[in-house]
């Protein structure tokens, strides 16, 4: 644009007088003339001066050299821009792309965050009606991408060989076992993949004399035998807990990885009282497991008994007679279980996790005598298909030499097998072994080759996980090292030349999509065909009675029962090197990096495993710095023994022990992740449930526990909680009251103004975030605990430090037993206290309310910064480094702070989190943070905290301004409903406990949420006015 | 001539018929003489502590504060116990020299020069602490309110930390200036004295130019009366602003009224024990028993037995407004100090604070210099634990029971704290040897260098005559002149 204004250079130019300065320097840059001439031209001076022309040059020539040579010393990094721009990756901008995971443990509909290439963090995928949610460990399975101890290529025992070379090999040896007559096995994990069973269907046919033998390392075989007997298909009921007013555990943790897991998000929906109903939970379990936590009666039993539990619950059910005896206790219980499964009929449902084909196939004519409607057998879920049968047979097989090659893939026997010494004997007398792993784990070890196989955000794939209900699986990043996977290697060992990806296409156009689009099913990520069931109960109740009556006559244990189970961290083991699952605190015990005994209190004092909780001069279950102690039992079963460290659990039923499998792994992982011991030798026969003696062993182990302090101290306004007789007939006000204080000796409720410190400001202007917690919702599933470790760069800090209480968690699950046999007991205890001694006096009595009950009610509470309107912190800081944003958020400023650590200690909710030492590009700390890969995982929206600074929950401010740029961008209003779920936590939320958005938008969830009658603040007496919002605890007590 | 009545009299105040010139004397033969053994050894001593803590603080400032014991829950522990201990114990000399000066107690001018000197070591000592607890100590000058470039970044005069900064660093300053006015005339006097001529320039330069005119002792007092003036608020601000950092705050056991009054108390009464513990070391090693006398550890001793009890009864009120507020959080709070895991330094600080100063009711006792000696040691350590009970049962059993857990010192904070106390005696003895450690100009004030002594020779029926001058001032001439 042209102009005509005039500028002018200074102010002599405006005055009229003095114009010749001002002339002159309008042609010239200096007023007056250089005198250049006078000084080259006068000799004298030139001559006299002591530097030579020479000199000069010389200096120059130096000079210049020395600082181009100095300039070489310098680093060099290459960053090397695209050449040609891909269309969809802006930097900056996210790309999601759906996808399924699909592990042989985990099965998940997911959607993939991608930024510049990188994927860095999984989401569910809301548009999947199976599995669309992932758990911890599917959150975290983005980090295993980044392993560094990942096989880089494949290899023929300790050398690398290349795939080309690897193929031929194979291919050879393969011709020479087909002419020789001997026997191939492919032993895989659980794919539930149709392309992939026509796949290794073509490869049995191509070579004859082939066995395929599907491996669980954590076995669901009693279960499928069941139902495979029953229905004619080997699969698993499936269960639709939100359609259940009566649920019935026996031994079944379905809100973990009870067959195959992804349950807990419908069982969530039915804990929500509408309309004055919610579901009624009863579980009969020996360990404290997550369902038994949120059950609203826990009846806490042996294994032995669950299993006559089972069979009377059948008789009182079909009306069948069985023998068997129980405690009066159990016999009560079953008694009342069983009149309200009665009652409910069709809205009852029984699920059971015994080991037992005969247990399995009880209940699955319970629920076909209840009518259930929870109970699905048209759609079984298919992602569980290992049979112990055939791998015992295989093991048998390969150790007498008739197996001649075995090709093995996402299954490391040597490591979960309970006999890996027999699997490794006939191993050894295989002509071929191949292994396809991602890691030169135990099996690698032992075979000829280890293929370096793909993560599988690297791969193609198919999943079924319900009888028609499919799912995609798409690589989201190039493979990172050069890895084949699987199936296209069989394609090659067939001798055909399309990939994996081509021939999925095909096999869903034929016979899966039925003229639905290919690229709309990629895009989803999931299709659901029409139903073709095939499932029709083939068996009458017949054999259901006799296995009933064979239940009710299972001896009663004399000694020990050990329960193995898989640990919500950390599953069947095979994600044991990924630290975000190690540092994850177990729902239930909070102990990190570690798995342990878990003993009840009774039998630990018996076996002289049990340490008194403080004292001054002899070991106790504390040290001076609040690290949790413990001691170590030996466990044998059947001759295999292991030496574990103990805890002490509250609701483990007396005569029983639990441990979890997936730890003690060794093979291919950082010293630091080798934690804990293996569970799997003592795994005899796939049976979970084992017969054990017990010695105590001396020494002394020291956990990392993030939460010391178990019980709750009758403090009932931490988490509000009611009946549902109460929740449904009185007001809210009675059980749910404001907090008064006293103005002027009325009692004024603390939300009121005139007993606020401060001015309110105006927040009904613009975006306000908040946060609501459904504490009837909140399974403890600790989903929400990775997402926010994935989403915000939170360090991992190593046993050490969390035993230290130096967990940097910005989401923590608070879990809390009750002291007496409920919550409400330990508030009557409380506020029954009359003076300081005595029997009824709060000196003794808050020592008592310390420990918990041995069969205590739990409560969990995800606790994050509460984003306080008046936050303490905020008052404090010297500096301002925390202060409040105009939308609710209570801001971090990391480079503003000089870490006083003041906030932290004026907290009331202890969120805040210091960064004790340079947990990244440190040493010290070798876990993700540190490598160039694992840093790779980093959201780059999201600054990587310095040694020094205080940190915590942010609300996912980078998510929510994300939104109003997009929106901005676009030149239009925040829509509707774009803010709900922003934050990491509340996405990765299944089962709807967490709710977040903009409470200014007339009705979004969180405007209703923030007004509901359950609806109270966590410490609302301390006036800090928090943005996050609880909903009262509802427990169904009403025993019908 | 004991015919007529004579009023029983205030006790002398220096003793050891002392006239001006031995004043003199006493006070300049340390800085004049030669440390014996005894001072090497205890420098030697107090240097390798102060070394080891400085290598402790060079471990946290590289390493990060995770090289100490804190945690989660506990964000504060022995640096803020330190910090409010060594401010608690600077409180003494301010109280001597300025309260004391303006209700005209004249036993001050004994010990308020080291009581002062006291003062500003141990603010020196607090004062390290705000900045090596910080976890990024380089940019601890955030906290001055600087105009700086990183855009409209000011200070939050809201936080109590804040008003700390100022509290601290108008405290150190006032006394700063107060001290070194009244060292001006003892500066001049070792200057007069000094034969060496680097020793006579250092003390030249230290004296400020004194003279000793009639105008440098008038502005002398008025300066002095004026400081005593506004150093005297600061006595009461320092630590009411100390313990609003607790006092403002919301966790139960720290939000409390009562704190200013009693944090106050206590601050005198440890500064009272720490001068008592120095002083009564110091007056033996600098033969200093005619001015440091019984009398005024008597009295101090007093001092600590009322502001102990005042420590007692705070404590006993926060009991009870624990008790009767009815709030369950405030109340477990205060239980749990009683009756914790921490009881043992709860029941340590009661011992020391409020038990063990109530020995001074007893004459015998308060005067025994052993026993004050040990009661003052007892003292300091029960104000330690004060601020440690404070701190740490506050913060360990907060509100939420799922963030309680417990705190131990790693070597560092250990080496820190035994660090700042070897920095406090290599101030103090260095100081005992360059400075002059009576107020001598003030001293010769109240020193009754005729009265008594001619009463004496009068009452002794001697003549009276030809006792006017002092052999060591004014007898000999020959020794005059040699001088």
């Amino acid at each position: 644009m042209s102009s005509n204004k005039k500028y002018w250079k200074s102010v002599g130019e405006l005055s009229q007088d003095n114009s010749s300065v001002v002339e002159a320097l309008k042609h010239k840059e200096f007023v007056e003339e250089i005198p250049v001439d006078e000084f080259l031209g006068d000799d004298k001076t030139m001559e006299s001066s002591s530097t030579t022309r020479r000199d000069f040059l010389k200096y120059v020539g130096f000079s210049t050299a020395a600082a181009s040579l100095a300039a070489c010393e310098g680093p060099v990094t290459k960053s090397i821009p695209y050449v040609v721009q891909p269309e969809q990756i802006i930097p900056g901008v996210a790309n999601f792309y759906a996808t399924s995971i699909a592990n042989g443990y985990d099965f998940a509909s997911i959607l993939v965050k991608t930024r510049e290439g990188r994927p860095i963090k999984i989401e569910n995928n809301t548009m999947a009606s199976t599995n669309g949610t992932a758990n911890a460990r599917v959150h975290a399975s983005v980090l295993d991408l980044y392993d560094s101890l990942r096989l880089a290529n494949p290899k023929k025992g300790e050398a690398d060989i290349s795939w080309t070379e690897l193929e031929a090999e194979v291919i050879q040896k393969l011709k020479t076992l087909q002419a020789s007559g001997k026997e191939i096995v492919l032993l895989t994990q659980t794919f539930a993949s149709p392309s992939t069973a026509k796949l290794i269907a073509e490869f049995t046919e191509a070579y004859g004399n082939v066995r395929h033998v599907v491996y669980d390392a954590v076995s669901e075989s009693a279960a499928l035998d069941a139902f495979e007997k029953r229905y004619g298909v080997r699969a698993l009921a499936n269960y639709d807990f939100s359609k259940a007013t009566t649920i019935v555990g026996v031994g079944a943790d379905f809100l973990g990885d009870w067959q195959g897991g992804g349950y807990d998000c419908e069982y969530a929906n039915g804990r929500i009282p509408q309309d004055g109903k919610m579901s009624r939970h009863i579980q009969f379990e020996s360990n404290m497991t997550l369902s038994g936590a949120n059950a609203d009666k826990r009846v806490p039993l042996k294994p032995s008994e669950q299993k006559v539990v089972l069979a009377k619950l059948y008789s009182k059910i079909t009306g069948t007679s069985v023998a068997g005896k129980l405690s009066p206790y159990l016999e009560d219980a079953v008694e009342k279980t069983a009149s309200e499964l009665n009652k409910a009929k069709g809205n009852a449902v029984l699920v059971c996790g015994l080991d037992d084909v005969e247990a399995q196939t009880v209940t699955l004519a319970i629920n076909e005598a209840l009518g259930s409607k929870a109970f699905d057998t048209k759609t079984p879920s298919m992602i569980r298909q290992g049979d112990d049968k055939a791998v015992s047979a295989l093991v048998a097989d390969m150790k007498a030499g008739k197996v001649g090659g075995i090709i093995m893939c996402g299954v490391n026997p040597m490591y979960t097998l309970p006999n890996a010494n027999e699997f490794a004997e006939g191993l050894a007398r295989t002509e071929l072994s191949l292994t396809f792993t991602m890691k030169q784990d135990e099996t690698a070890l032992k075979t000829q080759y280890a293929a370096a196989a793909p993560h599988y955000l690297e791969s193609w794939g198919d999943v079924e996980m319900k009888k028609g209900h499919y799912s995609l699986m798409q690589p989201t990043i190039r493979p990172l090292f050069d890895t084949k996977q699987f199936q296209d290697v069989l394609l090659a060992l067939l001798g055909k030349t399309l990939t994996y990806h081509d021939y999925i296409k095909a096999n869903w156009k034929d016979s899966i999509l039925s003229g639905s689009k290919w690229g709309q099913a990629l895009h989803d990520g999931v299709f659901v065909s029409e139903a073709n069931d095939k499932t029709a109960l083939i068996d009458p109740a017949s054999d259901a009675n006799a296995a009933a009556r064979s239940l009710a006559a299972t001896p009663m244990a004399s000694g020990y029962e050990l329960i193995l189970y898989p640990k919500t961290g950390m599953g069947d083991g095979q994600q044991a090197n990924n630290p975000w699952l190690q540092e994850f605190p177990d729902p239930l015990s909070r102990i990190t990096w570690d798995n342990y005994l878990t003993v009840s209190e009774a039998d630990a004092k018996d076996i002289g495993l049990y340490l008194a909780p403080s004292d001054f001069f002899t070991e106790s279950s504390h040290e001076a710095t609040g690290g949790l102690n413990g001691k170590y039992a030996k466990l044998t079963v059947n001759g295999a023994s292991v030496t574990a460290p103990v805890i002490i659990q509250p609701g483990q039923a007396k005569g029983t022990f639990g441990l979890s499998f997936g730890y003690g792994k060794k093979e291919a992982m950082k010293i630091e992740m080798q934690t804990g011991v293996s569970a799997y030798p003592l795994y005899a026969n796939f049976n979970a449930v084992q017969d054990v003696t017990i010695a105590p062993v001396d020494g002394r182990h020291e956990f990392a526990a993030v939460q010391l302090h178990n019980t709750l101290m009758g403090r009932g306004d931490i988490i509000k909680e009611t009946t549902l007789e109460i929740f449904n007939t009185k007001k809210s006000s009675h059980w749910n009251p404001i907090p008064v204080v006293s103005l002027n000796h009325q009692e004024t409720p603390v939300t009121d103004p005139r007993v606020d410190l401060w001015d309110e400001f105006d927040r009904s202007i613009g975006h306000h975030f908040q946060l609501s917690i459904d504490l009837n919702a909140c399974t403890g599933c600790g989903a929400c605990v990775i997402a926010c470790h994935a989403e915000n760069n939170v360090p991992v800090v190593g046993k050490e430090e969390i035993r230290r209480s130096r967990d940097m968690h910005w989401l923590r699950i608070d879990r809390y037993y009750s002291s007496e046999d409920t919550f409400e007991g330990d508030n009557e205890k409380k506020d029954g206290f009359s003076g300081l001694s005595g029997d009824n006096g709060s000196l003794g009595g808050f020592v008592d309310m310390e420990a918990p009950s041995a069969n205590p009610q739990v409560a969990f509470q995800p606790i994050m910064c509460q984003h306080c309107n008046h936050a303490p912190c905020e008052t404090v800081c010297p500096v301002a480094a925390t202060s409040h944003g105009r939308q609710g958020q209570n801001h971090m400023a990391y480079n503003r702070c000089v870490g006083t650590r003041y906030c932290a200690n004026n907290c009331p909710y202890k969120v805040r989190r210091f960064n004790w030492f340079l947990y990244n590009g440190n040493d010290e700390f070798d876990y993700f943070m540190n490598d160039d890969l694992g840093r790779m995982v980093l959201n780059p929206d999201v600054t990587v905290r310095s040694r020094g600074v205080m940190e915590k929950c942010s609300f996912c401010i980078q998510s929510t301004q994300a939104v109003i740029l997009k929106a901005k961008r676009e030149g239009r209003p925040v829509a509707k409903g774009e803010f709900n779920d922003a934050c990491a936590c509340s996405a990765a939320c299944g089962s709807g406990a967490m709710r977040f958005g903009d409470v200014n938008e007339e009705g979004s969830p969180i405007s209703e949420l923030i007004k509901d009658d359950r609806a109270y603040h966590l410490l609302e007496h301390v006036g800090v006015k928090p943005n996050v919002v609880y909903q009262v605890k509802v427990r169904n007590t009403n025993e019908a | 001539m004991a015919s007529h009545y004579e009023a029983p009299i205030r006790r002398p105040l220096v003793t050891g018929e002392k006239s001006y010139h031995d004043v003199t004397l006493d006070v300049v033969k340390p800085v004049e003489g030669k440390a014996n053994k005894q001072w090497w050894i205890v420098f030697s001593i107090a240097l390798l502590a102060f070394l080891y803590g400085l290598g402790c603080m060079i471990y946290t400032v590289t390493n990060g504060i995770g090289t100490w014991g804190l945690n989660k829950t506990i964000g504060w522990s022995w640096d803020i116990t330190n910090f409010v201990w060594w401010v608690g114990i600077g409180h003494a000399g301010t109280l001597i020299s300025a309260v004391l000066l303006l209700f005209r107690q004249k036993w001050r001018m004994a010990i308020n020069r080291s009581a002062e000197a006291m003062t500003i070591f141990a603010v020196v000592q607090a004062g390290l602490f705000p900045i090596i607890h910080m976890g990024r100590p380089w940019l601890a000058y955030w906290v001055l309110p600087i105009p700086n470039q990183f855009g409209s970044l000011w200070v939050n005069f809201n936080s109590p930390l804040l008003w700390d900064v100022f509290a601290i660093s108008t405290y150190l300053s006032v006394s700063l200036v107060f001290w070194w006015t009244g060292l001006l005339p003892d500066f001049a006097m070792i200057r007069d004295r000094a034969t060496r001529p680097f020793q006579k320039k250092i003390y030249a330069l230290l004296s400020f130019g004194w003279s000793g005119r009639a105008k440098d002792w008038q502005r002398f007092e008025e300066v002095s009366l004026v400081l005593a003036g506004l150093a005297t608020p600061l006595v009461l601000s320092v630590h009411t602003i100390v313990s609003f950092d607790f006092a403002t705050s919301v966790i139960p056991g720290w939000h409390t009224t009562i704190f200013p009054p009693y944090f106050v108390a206590g601050a005198i009464f440890s500064g009272f024990a720490m001068v008592n513990t120095l002083l009564i070391i110091m007056r033996k090693v600098c033969n200093l028993e005619d001015y440091i006398t019984v009398q005024h550890i008597e009295l101090m001793n007093i001092v600590i037995m009322i502001t102990g009890s005042i420590v007692g009864v705070a404590y006993i009120t926060e009991l009870f407004i624990a008790w009767y507020s009815g709030v369950e959080y405030e109340q477990y709070a205060f239980l749990n100090r009683a009756t914790g895991p921490y009881a043992w330094a709860y029941w340590s600080m009661m011992t020391c604070n409020v038990f063990s100063p109530q020995f001074m009711w007893f004459k015998k006792l308060r005067t025994s210099i052993m026993f004050s000696f040990f009661i003052s040691i007892v003292v300091n350590i029960g104000m330690w634990f004060e601020r440690f009970v404070i701190i740490v049962t506050s913060l360990h059993r907060d509100y939420l029971p799922s963030s309680w857990t417990m705190f131990s010192p790693t070597f560092v904070d250990i080496g820190i704290f035994i660090g700042t106390i070897g920095f406090f005696f290599v101030l103090f003895l260095l100081y005992s040897r360059t400075f002059p450690v009576i107020a001598q100009a003030e001293v010769k004030t109240i020193l009754k260098s005729s009265g008594e002594r001619y009463k004496n020779i009068r009452e002794a029926g001697k003549s009276l005559s030809g006792t006017g001058s002092d052999a060591r001032t004014s007898g000999d001439k020959s020794k005059n002149t040699k001088q």
